[in-house]
């Protein structure tokens, strides 16, 4: 059995899910010899270590009563710099400005010698090259499944399972917040800002919702792409963005007359960048609804490549994240 | 554009070749060539019907050479547009002098703007319409369309493309 000793930096809907799903999965993964101990959790505000390995359920319980995870007052950052572990899991919000504390966890961890697995989008939107470079050079694994699609396997899709192919383009819907208004528009032939409106409601747009419809989010991902994928050394700066909120319902119904829907389209390949509404027409795999992410890959050898999946949620966040520890720890 | 021509050839060895030989020449894209070797015409010749496509915009010249070479030219059929693409503009469409969108389409020579359809709300609210374009060919269409985004950039409109498996 492996021992592997991890933290989790960031405790909103994501690191809480990741909690979750490692108590869930204990026996799945001491099936395949792992036992991941949380040795620290931190928020904003507080942490709670044990090197024993501390009690996930019991700082669920009080981060869902008391809104804070221990008693402890070292922050996240700290904890990755002095406390003994091997495997970080960042889950702090995203910042496209400065990488926000997800930047100096990432590059202190990898300078401490630990791997990373994250879904913060901020720090690889930002600094991709400089962040994989430290890690190759620390010897460190960095993963980031969880950044690009949420649930939705894509880039290990590509770096396992498509091994070998050149992949020429991506296209496809990266934002299942904009695909819900979009959608909605379309079915109910109602403005974007009542759209808008029942997303929030639902909890499937944030208040400040500029982030998910201006395309800003979308770009992100995209960038994380265009460096992962296609090697280049893109930031969100260089991507050509255009995002929903001028979409009319009539433009949408005129569409429909015409035989297609319209997306909000993230398209990446060697020589652009580009996040804009698209036609794309009924029926096509592309042409999802709701809140579901999808990706078309062209590949040389294999050809067209489709994944449909759910981009965003809390334990279907963490399944991409349990699925990057994993194939850190498998070989 | 994509033409397609019925020509006559005399009934002796390498007349085909010979007849197809300024078709290449005119750098005219070779679609499917039918040979009716079974009907002959009252006139002895065998009927051939040739399609290709080219970039040239008058085949004339073509006519002309093939008829100097001996080679009856029956019937000639030119359809000059065989892309169709669909693109949705909004914001403030007529206003912007919809008229010169139109125009700086249909005075390119290889795209038009053949269908409009136009929603406007209310005064003061984005109109939408939907644009219907025949271009000669997949270039000439995407030419077309990135002539769009430069207008629609510089008239503050939002335009949507279809996405590049629909164009491709
Ligand atoms: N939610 C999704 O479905 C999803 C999907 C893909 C990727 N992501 C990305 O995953 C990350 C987490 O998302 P989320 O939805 O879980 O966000 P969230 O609910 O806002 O949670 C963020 C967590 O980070 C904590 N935090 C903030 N500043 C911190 C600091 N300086 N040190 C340590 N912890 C700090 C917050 O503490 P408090 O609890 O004290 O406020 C909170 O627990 C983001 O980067 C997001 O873009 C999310």
């Amino acid at each position: 059995m492996k021992r592997i000793k991890a933290s989790i930096i960031g405790f909103g809907s994501v690191g809480q899910g990741v909690a979750r799903v490692l108590l869930r999965k204990k026996e799945e993964l001491s099936s395949m010899g792992l036992d991941i101990a949380v040795v620290a959790v931190a928020d904003s505000k507080t942490a709670v270590i044990d090197q024993q390995g501390v009690d996930l359920a019991m700082v669920l319980e009080r981060k869902a009563s008391e809104g804070i995870v221990g008693d402890e007052h070292i922050t996240g950052h700290d904890i990755i710099r002095d406390i003994e572990h091997d495997l970080v899991i960042e889950t702090t919000p995203t910042n496209i400005d400065t990488g926000g504390v997800g930047l100096q966890n990432m590059l202190t961890a990898f300078n401490k010698k630990r791997h990373v697995v994250t879904s913060n989008k901020g720090p690889l939107a930002l600094k991709y090259r400089e962040l994989a470079a430290l890690a190759e050079r620390s010897g460190c694994a960095f993963r980031f499944e969880a950044t690009v699609g949420g649930a939705m396997p894509l880039i290990n899709l590509i770096k396992d399972t498509l091994a070998g192919n050149d992949v020429i383009s991506i296209e496809g819907i990266f934002n299942g917040t904009c695909n819900y208004i979009l959608t909605r528009m379309m079915e109910e032939h109602a403005t974007y800002e009542l759209m808008l409106a029942e997303a929030q409601e639902l909890g499937i747009a944030e208040k400040d919702p500029i982030y998910d419809v201006e395309g800003i989010d979308a770009a992100c991902k995209l960038v994380i792409l265009a460096n992962a994928i296609f090697g280049m050394d893109a930031t969100y700066k260089d991507v050509h963005v255009t995002g929903i909120s001028r979409i009319t319902p009539e433009a949408l119904m005129l569409a429909e007359t015409d035989g297609y829907v319209i997306k909000l389209i993230g398209e990446v390949s060697k020589n652009r960048i580009q996040v804009a509404p698209r036609l794309v027409p009924i029926g096509h795999p592309l042409a999802v609804g709701g809140t579901l992410n999808v990706a078309s890959l062209q590949t040389d050898l294999a050809g067209p490549v489709i994944v449909v999946g759910r981009g965003a949620g809390s334990i279907e966040t963490a399944s991409a994240i349990l699925s990057d520890i994993v194939s850190v720890y498998k070989d | 554009m994509r033409v397609s021509m019925d020509i006559e050839l005399q009934d002796a060895p390498g007349q085909l070749v010979h007849a197809l030989k300024p078709i290449s020449e005119f750098k005219g894209n070779l679609v499917s060539v039918v040979h009716h070797h079974e009907k002959r015409t009252p006139r002895g010749t065998i009927p051939v019907q040739v399609v290709f496509e080219t970039e040239s915009l008058s085949i004339s010249p073509l006519i002309k050479k093939l008829e100097e070479l001996g080679v009856g030219v029956i019937r000639v059929n030119e359809e000059k547009y065989l892309e169709r693409g669909t693109v949705v503009l909004i914001g403030h469409i007529v206003h912007t002098d919809l008229e010169d969108t139109i125009d700086t389409i249909d005075k390119t020579g290889y795209a038009e703007v053949v269908e409009l359809h136009l929603s406007m709300p209310s005064i003061n609210k984005s109109s939408s319409a939907s644009f219907k374009l025949d271009a000669v060919g997949k270039k000439e269409l995407r030419d077309a369309i990135s002539l769009l985004r430069s207008i629609a950039n510089k008239k503050d409109l939002v335009l949507i493309e279809p996405i590049e498996s629909e164009i491709l």
